[in-house]
């Protein structure tokens, strides 16, 4: 299609501590800010919004879903409204939907053809999730890598795995663990973890 | 190349965690920049990245490919001369 | 042609060479539409500067694993979902 038509390698050269693409990066906004294509204060401005992501707000959603089954019904139908609902970012335009995890029925969340996450709700993606393994064996071998990821489901559970193809982000409201009645809001957002959201491991409240 | 799901592989999934280099965050704030203003779009940013030769894809990090995406795409667009951002890296 | 959800389709299985977002292992699979989402641009022009206009619907549609897998190691009822523009979709029989 459109090839190249430079000749550098991109391959990950590193120079001392940092790679190569470093100081590709920092030449590619330089050359953007003098065309006068791109401004500084909205580069900053991306960057401060991206570093204020965290999975504490999704947590948050997830720890009102589970003390308020209203609350949880409304997630479920409309997740960007829940989340406008309790003052959280939920982002640009791509539409969350949030699925639910029960005895039942096991979700977990994949991107096989790059790395769609609900970074609005839990920050950027990590590393496994963009990683080649985890993108090739997630929708193929989903059992076998919760079994990595320490998630051991019994056979009278039904998984399903998201693929997010296009324009939805999928969040995962994992099952209330056992142990966790009578917790507050905030203990029980304490006991959610970034991987719990995506269905890749599952709440403990010891 | 891009497509994985399902492709065999006895690679281990690397669960380490990785914070985010500030370059890695500058590339990405650039991307949402250049969205925003119009330059280049997500479907756009995808198709650059595809656009990859195989075995740099496989070998490159995340944000490299962006890079490699980003002046791919605005290469095509004019808006990047070729060879530029070799030249102002000394290259 | 709209899908309502329970609708059996089936992923066309044609070859594309352009960027577009159906994965290639649900490509000739059968499955079942399990939600009605929005319409979105469409990838497949939009990647190459166009508005991406007409949108297009998309659909979640979810497969029996054993069906996209022949080998697969878990239950048989087991799932999998993707998201996929109704362009790609045809009932199935």
């Amino acid at each position: 299609m459109n090839d190249h038509d430079h000749e550098h390698p991109h391959a990950a050269i590193t120079n001392g501590d940092e790679p190569a693409a470093a100081a590709r990066a920092r030449a590619l906004e330089e050359l953007l800010l003098e065309k006068g294509v791109i401004r500084r204060e909205d580069v900053r401005a991306g960057i401060d919004w991206l570093v204020s992501r965290s999975p504490a707000d999704g947590a948050r959603l997830v720890a009102r879903a589970w003390a308020d089954p209203e609350f949880k019904a409304r997630l479920l139908a409309d997740a960007r409204a829940a989340a406008l609902e309790l003052g959280l970012d939920p982002g640009p335009s791509p539409v969350v939907v949030a699925v639910e995890n029960t005895d039942a029925v096991h979700h977990m969340v994949v991107c096989t053809l790059c790395s769609c996450y609900p970074r609005a709700l839990l920050g950027p993606p990590p590393n496994w999730y963009k990683s080649l393994p985890y993108r090739s064996r997630a929708v193929s071998d989903p059992r076998g890598v919760l079994t990595e990821f320490g998630v051991e489901l019994g056979d009278d559970v039904e998984v399903r795995v998201l693929d997010s193809t296009a324009d939805i982000r999928y969040l995962v409201i994992p099952r209330r663990p056992a142990g966790s009645e009578g917790m507050s809001e905030a203990e029980l957002a304490s006991l959610v973890t970034r991987d719990s959201m995506i269905g890749v491991s599952a709440p403990q409240s010891a | 190349m891009h497509d994985r799901g399902g492709r065999p592989t006895d690679a281990p999934i690397d669960r380490s965690e990785h914070e985010l280099a500030d370059w890695e965050l500058l590339t990405d704030a650039v991307v949402g920049t250049l969205g925003r203003n119009g330059l280049m779009n997500v479907d756009e940013l995808r198709r650059g990245i595809e656009s990859m030769p195989p075995d740099e894809y496989e070998h490159a990090s995340y944000y490299e490919r962006w890079l490699y995406a980003i002046e791919t795409i605005l290469g095509e667009k004019g808006v990047l001369a070729p060879g530029e951002l070799d030249r102002r890296l000394g290259k | 042609m709209t899908y309502r959800v329970g609708t059996r389709v089936r992923v066309a299985d044609r070859p594309h060479e352009g960027h577009h977002r159906t994965p290639g292992y649900v490509k000739g699979k059968t499955g079942r539409v399990e939600r009605m989402h929005a319409s979105f641009t469409n990838p497949e022009t939009r990647a190459y500067g166009a508005n991406g206009l007409p949108a297009q619907r998309l659909y979640l549609v979810g497969f029996a694993q054993r069906d996209v897998w022949p080998d697969y190691r878990g239950d048989a009822r087991d799932r999998i979902y993707a998201d996929v523009f109704e362009h790609w979709l045809e009932e199935a029989e």
